[in-house]
């Protein structure tokens, strides 16, 4: 298990890593997710051996690994451009770990090709870095953290540089690789979609502090504060007040979450547990809307906030409707200055 | 904090010691030498005496040179571009058979030494040339030879922007509604800029420095101050004047390389490049083909012609055409063996080389270490510094040699002169091959062998240095060609009995009269040329694509 303790990173005037702790139990996918300049690559440099720590500390199963050198911390590093040797060609790349533990010839020629084989690039122990595609060039830097098996994998975007479509391909091939294989990761992203694709828990970095750790289910839910929820792409942030299981907001009145407490409080709607109903507590007008294959994604009016909702069906900009709430729909945050929100996996 | 200000600090220790070599290396065969020849020849007396200096910048016939001197190299320099353009263009955005092989062919000229290159014009357009026109001593066989000697500048460091210059940026401008035209005027020509302005600043100060080829193509009426200087120094014997020219030639060349220098630093440009091989094409249309076609008939017209008549000339004996030049190279016993031994030549030639081409690495791969560690103001002083030597009056630096270096050891009479003075000149070959190299290897390969397992030495040993090596190599392939043509310092330092090399021994053969002399001139420069051109080719297959200057 991969502990960080309270980790603190400057570079001169800025902080970079500000008390960061978190943990990675065996087999366990975490993504740490946030803005670039975040510190969430710093962080994965930290464990890796790159970055010093200024204070706190880097354990393995209770082993401290603070001061050794990165050579000697058996971790996999994957990093965003893949840092593939140019002189080298596939085998080569991957069986360098392989060749730095001394590895005899024969074993390593079987090992290379073995972990080619496990990200489907048989037979291309001969190419040159020059001629893969990105998609090549991600699976055999993936090869190649994997090759020498370290005690756990750091991924630093491995899917940033490439293209939509490959990307979404790839986090999915990448989730059942680490399940089967049972991998221990720590995966840093800016991307939601990934992140919650891909890992166990998800912990979301800003400005060098951890905001909130937890399952990708619950992060989405129940956004700890504010900053977590516009991260997340959730716009409708609305103030209320909260009386017998019911929420008064400007929009109307609407199903508060059950262990909500009483009073004032801030609300966040999210999208997808709106619906149009004649009988909806929310009147709006629809300003506009987009088609997006499965769903509409539009942005109602009412009052001087606009909100959005992602609707099967939608009518023409312009048209007043009403919308109802999904119950489990609306989450009450907590003030951005209160300590990150802890959850156990 | 503190453990990183102690890193920081015993990192630019190592930078500090790394500099030390290359900078020793300057101040006491460079910078010693040639102040010292400046001293004693303008304070004859122990002060400062300014005659000389007075006489001549009265002097019209002195003024004259300097003049000639500018604007030949103006000339050249513009018709190099005009000549060398369209081939940079077509290098750049066609693909078709033998294109790496003429790559390396056209670079064969730029390293040709300059005597090999005199002689093939001089059989070219010389008084009994094939041509038949006589055009020796005339500004025309100046220029064509310079034009011939700088094709390649042109080609390589234009052409190598451009192969990386998307189209779709053109392509942009034109849906924008431009013209042709107005594409390239407007788009292509404003981003291959900065690489126009150093192949034109190259090709300027080679040709303002311009030696081997003025002297045996400008007859006496055409002289560079470079010429001049050779001349008031050692046929002359009239060291102030020889000096004070130095001093002018220095101050030119001087402001060349701050004029480049500052022009580089203002316009870098991110440009969006793309990989070569996306970019170029085969031609497809009639007029795509006929233009690929003519540029490379003009360039075997051109490039290949003098090489060919040289060749052609070395084989035709007054018995008809054989080896019989090559043949009487070995024997010293006709006449005018008394005033070159071609073989010892040869043997001089090799041998200086290798020797010149381990003290060129020894310096120029310390000085790339620091330089690609360091960005910034100083990192460029000390490149250009390092470049000062080629823009240098060879001659002076020759003369420089013998005048200061009697201490601490007396170094005068020692062969070791010759690779010294030819390593001066080749280290910023080293440097430009070696530094674009070492600034690509990222921290980033770095940080992922470390990962891997592999202690900081390992790292150095597996990704540093496999991957600079094959750019040392180019380094030191040029480093040897440019030894084995190096001319005007040699022609000072060497000892006609003991030390000439193979460009000294062909200039001795041309002063002689006879179509005997003329004809071993002629076999031993296509000997050189072999040579050269093997280097070349070696260069081009270590060379890493995309990377390095020349």
């Amino acid at each position: 298990m991969l502990a960080v303790l309270t980790a603190n990173v400057r570079f001169s005037e800025t902080v970079a890593l500000d008390d960061v702790s978190i943990s990675v139990a065996d087999g366990e996918v975490v993504a740490v997710l946030g803005p670039s300049g975040s510190g969430k690559t710093t962080l994965l440099r930290a464990v890796a051996g790159l970055q010093p720590l200024h204070t706190g500390s880097v354990t393995w199963n209770g082993e401290d690994l603070t001061t050794v050198p990165t050579h000697q911390r058996n971790f996999g590093l994957m990093f965003q451009d893949f840092a593939l040797f140019p002189h080298l060609d596939v085998a080569g790349n991957v069986a360098f770990g392989l060749r730095m533990q001394g590895v005899p010839a024969e074993q390593r020629r079987r090992r290379t090709a073995e972990a080619l084989e496990r990200v489907e690039l048989r037979g291309f122990e001969k190419r040159r870095m020059g001629t893969l595609s990105g998609g090549e060039a991600q699976r055999v830097a993936l090869a190649r953290a994997l090759a020498p098996g370290p005690r756990m994998l750091l991924l630093d975007e491995p899917l940033g540089s490439l293209d939509r479509a490959l990307r979404e391909r790839l986090s999915i091939e990448l989730r059942s690789l680490l399940t089967r294989l049972g991998i221990t990761a720590l995966y840093v992203t800016h991307d939601q979609t990934e992140a919650f694709t891909l890992a166990d828990r998800v912990a979301v970095l800003d400005k060098g502090s951890i905001l909130q750790i937890g399952t990708a289910e619950g992060v989405w839910t129940r956004p700890a504060n504010e900053t977590v929820a516009r991260f997340l792409g959730q716009q409708n942030l609305v103030p209320g007040t909260i009386e017998g299981g019911w929420a008064t907001t400007p929009l109307g009145v609407i199903p508060a979450p059950r262990d909500a407490a009483e009073g004032p409080a801030r609300l966040v709607i999210r999208p997808e547990a709106l619906s149009v109903d004649p009988r909806g507590p929310i009147e709006g007008v629809l300003r506009s809307r987009l088609f997006r294959g499965t769903d509409y994604l539009v942005e109602i009016e009412t009052g001087d906030i606009v909100i959005e909702a992602l609707l099967r069906g939608a009518p023409k900009p312009g048209t007043t409707i009403r919308l109802a709430v999904e119950p489990g729909g609306v989450t009450v945050l907590r003030e951005s200055t209160t300590p990150p929100h802890q959850e156990q996996p | 904090m503190d453990d990183n200000s102690g890193a920081v600090r015993r990192f630019s220790w190592a930078i500090a010691a790394l500099a030390a070599i290359p900078l020793a290396f300057l101040a006491m065969f460079f910078i010693w030498p040639v102040a010292s020849i400046i001293f004693t020849s303008l304070s004859p007396g122990g002060r400062f005496d300014f005659t000389s200096l007075r006489e001549v910048l009265t002097n019209a016939d002195l003024l004259g040179v300097a003049w000639f001197t500018l604007w030949q190299a103006a000339a050249s320099t513009v018709l190099t571009l005009i000549v060398a353009l369209p081939g940079a263009y077509v290098f750049a955005r066609y693909d078709f058979p033998g294109k790496r092989f003429l790559r390396a062919a056209a670079t064969v000229p730029f390293v040709l030494p300059t005597v090999v290159v005199g002689t093939a014009f001089l059989a070219l357009v010389g008084s009994n040339g094939l041509l038949g026109v006589d055009l020796d001593g005339t500004i025309w066989a100046i220029l064509a030879a310079h034009v011939f000697f700088n094709y390649a500048v042109v080609l390589r460091t234009v052409g190598g922007l451009w192969s990386h210059l998307d189209p779709a940026l053109e392509e942009a401008a034109r849906s924008l509604g431009a013209s042709r035209w107005r594409a390239f005027t407007g788009v292509t020509l404003p981003l291959l800029r900065p690489a126009i302005a150093a192949a034109a600043s190259i090709v300027f100060l080679f040709t303002f420095t311009s030696f081997g080829v003025v002297l045996i193509l400008g007859g006496p009426g055409l002289a560079t101050l470079e010429v001049e200087i050779y001349r008031q120094a050692k046929q002359l014997l009239d060291l102030p004047t020889a000096a004070v020219l130095a001093i002018i030639q220095m101050i030119g060349v001087t402001a060349i390389l701050t004029a480049y220098s500052r022009y580089q630093e203002r316009s870098a440009v991110e440009q969006g490049l793309r990989p070569a091989a996306e970019v170029a094409t085969r031609p497809r249309t009639r007029g795509q083909r006929a233009l690929v076609a003519g540029v490379l008939a003009s360039m075997a017209l051109l490039l290949g012609g003098p090489i060919a008549v040289l060749v052609e000339r070395s084989l035709h004996g007054e018995a008809g055409y054989g080896f019989g030049f090559y043949r009487d190279l070995g024997e010293g016993t006709r006449t005018g063996a008394q005033i070159a031994d071609p073989i010892k030549a040869i043997s001089n030639s090799a041998s200086f080389a290798v020797v010149a081409t381990g003290i060129a690495l020894l310096v120029g791969l310390c000085a790339a270490a620091v330089i690609a560690r360091r960005r910034g103001r100083l990192s460029r002083w000390f490149d250009a510094l390092l470049m000062l030597p080629l823009g240098t009056s060879a001659v002076t630096i020759g003369f420089g040699f013998l005048v200061a270096l009697d201490a601490p050891i007396d170094l005068r009479a020692s062969w070791i002169l010759i690779p010294l003075a030819h390593a001066l000149v080749a280290v910023p070959f080293v440097v430009r091959s070696v530094v674009p190299v070492m600034r690509s290897v990222r921290q980033r390969l770095r940080e992922a062998a470390a990962v891997l397992g592999a202690p900081p030495h390992r790292v150095w040993r597996e990704i540093d240095l496999p991957i600079v090596a094959r750019a040392t190599a180019v380094g030191a392939g040029f480093a040897f060609a440019v030894s084995l043509g190096e001319f005007g310092a040699t022609s000072l330092v060497a000892r006609p009995q003991t030390s000439q090399t193979l460009p000294l021994a062909i200039y001795r053969f041309l002063g002689q009269p006879g179509a005997f002399n003329f004809g071993r001139a002629m076999a031993m420069s296509v000997i050189l040329m072999i040579v050269t051109a093997i280097s070349i080719f070696l260069i081009e297959r270590f060379r890493t694509p995309g990377l390095g200057t020349f």
